[in-house]
């Protein structure tokens, strides 16, 4: 299962770094938005593999936390560009 | 190593894969609405993925409750997510790749 996880953990660092070249590189407001919903939910991700890799629950709640966050953001920026324009 | 920890393991695997998936197509696609058709039904599909292998491996009910709730959100979240991104980008103004064949929202002459 270690090794299982370390896998797991490497292919999330590689996502992770895609998209952070995505919110550096843009070009447009909407696609860093998706690119920082994307990173947040490979972050969730990665709590779930900690879960699971040490059979606790503990840290569940930053999960939920993190992907609400997550929701939030995203739909509050998508309001603010259909209103304001994707500058 | 349990058939229940196989699973799992199988599971992580997959769901890893899928998230990296999404992120690759994040990276690579030619426009913004193909990187939302990336980014959103991978990225779903990922995190029901591990979030099932780590509800074979957790011990307390609670977890499990917490893991189900996550799994709901994600199923609820992406799709609104990437209608709300993709129609404010569309009226923003942000322009489709060149490849594009049909723009059936451009020619029903709809107006925001």
């Amino acid at each position: 299962m270690e090794i299982v996880t370390t896998i797991c953990y490497a292919a999330l660092a590689i996502s992770a770094i895609l998209c952070a070249l995505r919110v550096m590189r843009g070009p447009s407001l909407p696609d860093r938005v998706l690119a920082v919903d994307t990173l947040l939910t490979t972050g969730a991700v990665g709590v779930a593999v900690e879960a699971a890799r040490t059979r606790s629950g503990v840290y569940l709640d930053v999960l939920l936390v993190v992907a609400l966050v997550a929701f939030v953001g995203t739909v509050a920026v998508a309001r603010f560009i259909e209103r304001r324009g994707a500058q | 190593m349990s058939v229940t920890d196989g699973i799992a393991a199988i599971l992580l695997l997959a769901g890893s894969a899928f998230v990296l998936l999404a992120s690759l197509g994040l990276w690579r696609f030619d426009d913004f609405y193909s990187r939302i058709h990336a980014a959103t039904k991978a990225t779903t599909l990922g995190v029901l993925f591990v979030v099932a292998a780590a509800a074979l491996r957790v011990e307390a009910v609670p977890d499990l409750l917490k893991l189900f709730l996550a799994a709901v959100l994600q199923l609820i979240s992406a799709p609104v997510t990437g209608n709300m991104l993709g129609r404010a980008a569309y009226w923003a103004g942000i322009r489709l790749t060149p490849y594009t064949m049909i723009d059936e929202l451009r020619d029903s002459g709809l107006e925001h």
